[in-house]
């Protein structure tokens, strides 16, 4: 392997990217670069636009407007897709949407780019084999009566966020989106959660956390970014801000909201 | 929400955990029942004979149904669809004596059909249940008036190969019964061991975790509506071989038995969730129970009633077993219990 120039260039580069939901506005004009092995803490209200955000990027939706590059390439916004950024490395763990309840355990592991053979059939086995050393070594779940079969219903919260999040250190992603994933989550767990978030820049892998407790941005992300009402409020490195600072420039924002909004 | 119970280590727990063994025990205790109450129908071999005979065709499409509702969707338009093939096979039997290319040319129709269902549901947004019902009307229309609402005779198929191959006698065994078994173990792959079932199981679970996942929701879906036409068509040929008829109504008597099959047999009504071999023991659940009625004195008319009974029975004791607060007669005892 030889270091390239690449290494310099940003994960991902949105350029002016805009999106409506016919009449609604959800993300004006946004420019944001995510670069290797960083952590970016993405904060903002309900509706700032930051699901809308997340989407654009992991090609869930097309934005309405504006370009996207993953790793200096321009995406086609016409032929990107979920499947297409799992090709690019970029891995997404939504808080409530990640995981098929019903199914096992293994399932989840694989669904959407199962080990397959020419004709389609899974390789049971393998996935079994694989997700078991998931379980045990990347998110340690021993003992607690869960195996591989277990459905995802009888797992608790933190355990959930713990097959999502191994799933996506499994398929090796250079970004991972974390979609709020400490919501809903008893203490202990969150703690685990951060530990994992520091493990992705231990790993040389690079993070999008999606947070509504501050606190625990300001703790583990390497740069801010601030979302309101579809833009950009504030773009700036961690060290730059105490977390006395951002909960003001957060209070600021929602003091000018009344008046803008008029 | 998440509910950390129950971890079953007992060997009567662990038997039931085998697919359709629960489901095989109902079907067990009801033949046992009426060798009870009709011995001489019963004990003898003949009328496991004409069930076998009888059942291939609802239990196909009964097959493809169970992956309909895994993907959280329902068919109704396969009574129409068993007509359309059926005419096609009798026409093009009886007008140019065609066999094997009358049987691909229904399975072709029943396909086309098929897939046109399918667009109907995913490209103009109906939710299947109205638009399949539509769809039974329009194609049921349409064979009527492709047919001139006459029906069409073809006895003198018997002897020919592909009666023989398809619905001859294997000693006493109809063969048919075999095809059938045959599809269920295909459709069995599909769903558990195949990328496809996947698909179906995470959609029919959470449509949103199927997006998310990257799985084209649409494409399968329609896939899923064609499999479907694919497997009504071919239980339209299973039964115009063993009756060796067409009529526009051929079909309609298996709208309540085959969806009462695949529910009897443990298919989430909920989606994401579905038993292959539930829904093979469904199909011979439902032909017993109306054999078995007549057979024990019980007049005919009351046997759709018994269907109905146990159909909705069954289709409660499942919810119960998946989750008893989908129940709300159970949550309420269950919360009138706790205090």
């Amino acid at each position: 392997m030889t270091v390239t120039p690449a290494a310099a260039t940003p994960i991902v580069r949105l350029e002016n990217v805009g999106k409506r939901y016919g009449k609604v506005v959800s993300l004006k004009e946004v420019t944001l670069e995510i670069g290797p092995n960083e952590i970016v803490g993405l904060i903002g209200d309900n509706g700032a636009g930051k699901s809308t955000l997340i989407k654009v990027l992991t090609g869930v939706e097309p934005p309405t407007s504006g370009t996207l590059y993953v790793r200096g390439q321009r995406i086609d916004a016409a032929s990107y897709s979920v499947k297409e950024a799992h090709k690019l490395r970029i891995e997404t763990v939504y808080q409530d949407s990640s995981l098929g309840e019903k199914q096992p355990l293994w399932r989840n592991f694989f669904v959407g780019r199962p080990i397959t053979n020419r004709f389609g059939f899974i390789d049971v086995k393998a996935e079994k084999r694989i997700a078991e050393a998931i379980m045990r070594s990347t998110i340690g779940f021993r003992g607690v009566g869960l195996d591989v079969d277990t459905p995802v219903s009888r797992l608790s919260g933190g355990e959930r966020q713990g097959v999502a999040i191994g799933r996506a250190m499994h398929f090796d992603s250079d970004l991972i989106v974390l979609d709020e994933p400490t919501v809903a989550l008893a203490l202990k767990e969150v703690q685990k959660v951060l530990d994992f978030i520091r493990s992705i820049k231990a790993g040389g892998r690079s993070c999008i956390y999606i947070e509504h407790n501050i606190h625990h941005v300001h703790e583990v992300c390497d740069r801010l970014v601030v979302l309101d009402r579809g833009e950009i409020a504030l773009d700036a490195p961690t060290s730059s801000m105490t977390y006395q600072e951002l909960a003001d420039f957060l209070m600021s924002l929602h003091h000018r909201r009344p008046v803008a909004a008029s | 929400m998440a509910h950390a119970d129950k971890a079953p280590s007992n060997p009567v727990a662990g038997f039931f955990k085998i697919e359709g063994t629960a489901i095989a025990l109902v079907f067990v205790l009801l033949v046992i029942l009426f060798m009870l109450t009709a011995p001489r129908a019963f004990l003898g071999y003949r009328v496991y004979m004409s069930f076998m005979a009888t059942v291939p065709p609802p239990m196909i499409i009964a097959l493809g149904l169970t992956l309909v509702v895994v993907a959280g969707e329902m068919d109704l338009s396969f009574p129409s669809v068993v007509a359309f093939a059926s005419y096609v096979f009798c026409q093009l039997y009886q007008s140019y004596d065609l066999t094997w290319l009358a049987l691909v040319a229904a399975l072709v129709t029943g396909t086309v059909m098929g897939f046109i269902n399918g667009l109907v549901v995913t490209k103009l947004g109906i939710p299947s249940l109205i638009a399949t019902l539509g769809m039974l009307f329009l194609w049921g229309g349409l064979v009527t008036v492709v047919s001139n609402g006459a029906s069409l005779a073809i006895p003198d198929i018997e002897g020919r190969l592909i009666h023989t191959v398809l619905a001859g006698r294997i000693g006493v065994i109809p063969v048919q019964f075999l095809w059938a078994l045959a599809v269920a173990v295909v459709v069995w792959l599909i769903l558990n061991r195949h990328r496809f079932g996947e698909s179906l199981l995470f959609i029919g679970d959470n449509l949103k975790v199927a997006k998310v996942v990257g799985i084209a929701i649409d494409r399968e879906k329609i896939k899923l509506f064609t499999l479907m036409g694919l497997l009504s068509a071919l239980a339209g040929v299973f039964l115009t071989l063993e009756t060796t008829t067409y009529f526009s109504q051929a079909g309609m008597g298996y709208l309540l038995t085959v969806v009462a099959a695949v529910f009897i047999g443990g298919t989430s009504i909920f989606g994401g969730a579905g038993k292959v071999v539930g829904t093979v023991f469904g199909a011979l659940i439902v032909a017993i129970i109306e054999a078995g009625l007549v057979a024990s004195g019980v007049a005919g008319f009351w046997t759709r009633f018994y269907i109905g009974l146990v159909f909705i029975v069954s289709v409660t004791m499942n919810a119960a077993i998946e989750d008893p607060d989908k129940v709300p007669l159970l949550r309420q005892l269950r919360s009138r219990a706790r205090n």
